[in-house]
C-alpha cells in the first residue's frame, strides 16, 4: 500500500515537472510535436527505472558510511558518499549508453524513433534528480524502484500534455514577444495550477 | 561609419587584454544571448532555488564558479580529449567541481547546504555548463573560455536573481529576508503598516513560471527577437 502511495505521489502530487522543475530543458525543448514528445517520455521512464535502484545498490554497498563491511571488516569506517555526485553522474551515463546499444541491436525500429533522444537524457536532470531525492529521502530498494518507474511517468505524462497544448497553441495568435519560450512558460504555470488539485490525494 | 581606432597591425599574441571581441564574449550572453532565455538552457536550476534572494545568491556563486572552470579545465585539455568521450570527460571534471563546492557548502554554510539539498548536485546536469563546454571551451584559447564562462554564469545570475526578486517580493513581502513591505507599511488595505498580505502562488513552482514567462516577454519585446 506505501508503495502505491508513493508512486500516485510522485506520478501526480511531487511531478517532476511541476513541483521541482526538473528536466526542464528537455521538456521545453522537445514538446514542439506529441510523436517525439512521446518518445523521449519513454526513453525518460526507461533509463529512471533502472538508474534510480542501481544507484541505490552502488550508495548502499560502496558509498555509505561502513557499506564496504562485506569487502573487509577494516573498512567499515570508510565512508565515500562525498564521491556520490560522479558515480551517479557515471552510472547515468554509462546506463544511457548501454540502453542505447541494447535498443540499437533489439529494436531497430525502436531505436530509429528514439534515437536522437537518447544521448539527450544523460544531462536531464530529472534523471539525475531522481537519484539524489532517492538518496537524500533514504528509500530501501523496492521504494527507490517504485520512485524511479513513477517519477519517469509523471515526467511522460507532463510533457505529452504539454506537446497536445503546443500543437494546438500554433493556431492561436500570440503576441510576438511570448512566441516560443514565453507562452510555454505560462502554459506549464497553469498546468503546475492544475497539477495542484492533486495535492493531499492518498488511497 | 567612421571608425577612429586604427587598426594595429595584426599580431595574434598580444591582443589586447580586454579587447572588444573579449568584451563582446562576456557581454552577449547578458542579453542579446542570454542562456536561460534566449538559448532555453539551465531553467531546471533556475527556476527551483528562487523562492528566496539568498539561496539565489549563493546558487548563482556556485554556477559561476563551476562554469567558469569547468570551461578553463576543458579548455585546457581541449587538444587531449578524444572526440568520442569527450561527454564523459566534461562530466567528470564538472562533477568535481560540483563536488567541491557541495564540500564546501557543507563545511562553511551547513543551513545553505540544507536548503538547496539537491538543487547543488543538479548543477552537474545544468545544461548552461555543458553547452559552453561542447560550443565554446572545446574551441578556443582558455582566457577567451574563461571570460565565455564568466559571460553565460552572469547572464544566468541577473535572471535568476530577477525572477527571485520579484517571488520574494511578492510571496513574502521581503527582499533579502528583510521585510520590505511590512517596514513601508504597504498592506492589503493600503497604507496602514499591518503585516503584507504574502501571495501564497509565488511562492509555489507556478509563481516562477509566470514570472519567467513575463521576464522572457519584456526582454524580447526590448530587444525584438522573435521565435518561430
Amino acid at each position: 500500500m506505501d508503495l502505491i502511495n508513493l508512486g500516485i505521489k510522485s506520478i501526480f502530487i511531487e511531478n517532476m515537472v511541476f513541483a521541482y522543475f526538473l528536466g526542464m530543458c528537455s521538456f521545453l525543448a522537445v514538446s514542439k510535436k506529441v510523436s517525439t514528445a512521446f518518445g523521449l517520455g519513454l526513453a525518460v521512464i526507461f533509463v529512471l527505472t533502472i538508474t534510480v535502484p542501481t544507484n541505490w545498490l552502488l550508495g548502499e554497498f560502496i558509498l555509505r558510511e561502513g557499506a564496504l563491511t562485506w569487502l573487509s571488516k577494516d573498512l567499515a569506517s570508510i565512508d565515500l558518499s562525498f564521491l556520490s555526485f560522479i558515480m551517479y553522474i557515471a552510472v547515468i551515463a554509462s546506463m544511457v549508453q548501454l540502453v542505447e546499444m541494447v535498443i540499437e541491436k533489439t529494436s531497430p525500429a525502436l531505436y530509429g524513433s528514439l534515437g536522437i533522444f537518447l544521448p539527450l537524457i544523460a544531462v536531464n536532470c530529472a534523471i539525475l534528480g531522481s537519484s539524489l531525492f532517492m538518496d537524500q529521502r533514504e528509500y530501501n530498494l523496492a521504494e527507490s524502484a517504485v520512485y524511479g518507474f513513477s517519477s519517469g511517468i509523471g515526467w511522460f505524462l507532463a510533457i505529452i500534455a504539454l506537446a497536445a497544448i503546443r500543437e494546438r497553441l500554433k493556431y492561436s495568435n500570440v503576441p510576438d514577444g511570448l512566441k516560443g519560450l514565453g507562452i510555454t512558460m505560462l502554459i506549464t504555470g497553469l498546468m503546475g495550477i492544475a497539477f495542484m488539485s492533486f495535492m493531499g490525494i492518498s488511497i | 561609419m567612421s571608425t577612429e581606432t586604427v587598426d594595429k597591425p595584426v599580431k595574434k599574441e598580444s591582443e589586447a587584454f580586454f579587447s572588444k571581441r573579449r568584451k563582446k564574449i562576456v557581454t552577449d550572453p547578458l542579453n542579446d544571448d542570454n542562456p536561460i532565455t534566449i538559448q532555453v538552457l539551465g531553467i531546471c536550476s533556475a527556476l527551483a532555488v528562487t523562492t528566496q534572494m539568498k539561496p539565489t545568491m549563493v546558487m548563482s556563486i556556485a554556477v559561476i564558479f563551476v562554469i567558469v572552470f569547468s570551461n578553463l579545465i576543458i579548455s585546457l585539455l581541449r587538444k587531449l580529449i578524444p572526440n568520442r568521450v569527450r561527454i564523459i570527460v566534461q562530466l567528470a571534471v564538472i562533477a568535481t567541481l560540483v563536488t567541491l563546492v557541495n564540500e564546501v557548502l557543507q563545511a562553511f554554510a551547513y543551513d545553505m547546504y540544507k536548503e538547496l539539498s539537491v538543487f547543488v548536485g543538479l548543477i552537474i546536469t545544468n545544461c548552461i555548463i555543458m553547452g559552453r563546454l561542447e560550443a565554446f571551451a572545446l574551441a578556443n584559447k582558455p582566457y577567451d573560455s574563461i571570460l565565455d564562462g564568466l559571460g553565460s554564469g552572469l547572464g544566468y545570475a541577473w535572471i535568476i536573481l530577477a525572477v527571485a526578486f520579484f517571488r520574494e517580493l511578492f510571496g513574502s513581502g521581503a527582499i533579502f529576508g528583510f521585510e520590505v513591505l511590512k517596514a513601508i507599511g504597504f498592506s492589503a488595505d493600503g497604507w496602514v503598516g499591518m503585516d503584507y498580505q504574502a501571495n501564497g502562488i509565488m511562492v509555489t513552482p507556478v509563481g516562477a513560471f509566470f514570472i519567467l514567462g513575463l521576464i522572457i516577454w519584456v526582454q524580447r519585446n526590448k530587444t525584438g527577437y522573435v521565435e518561430n
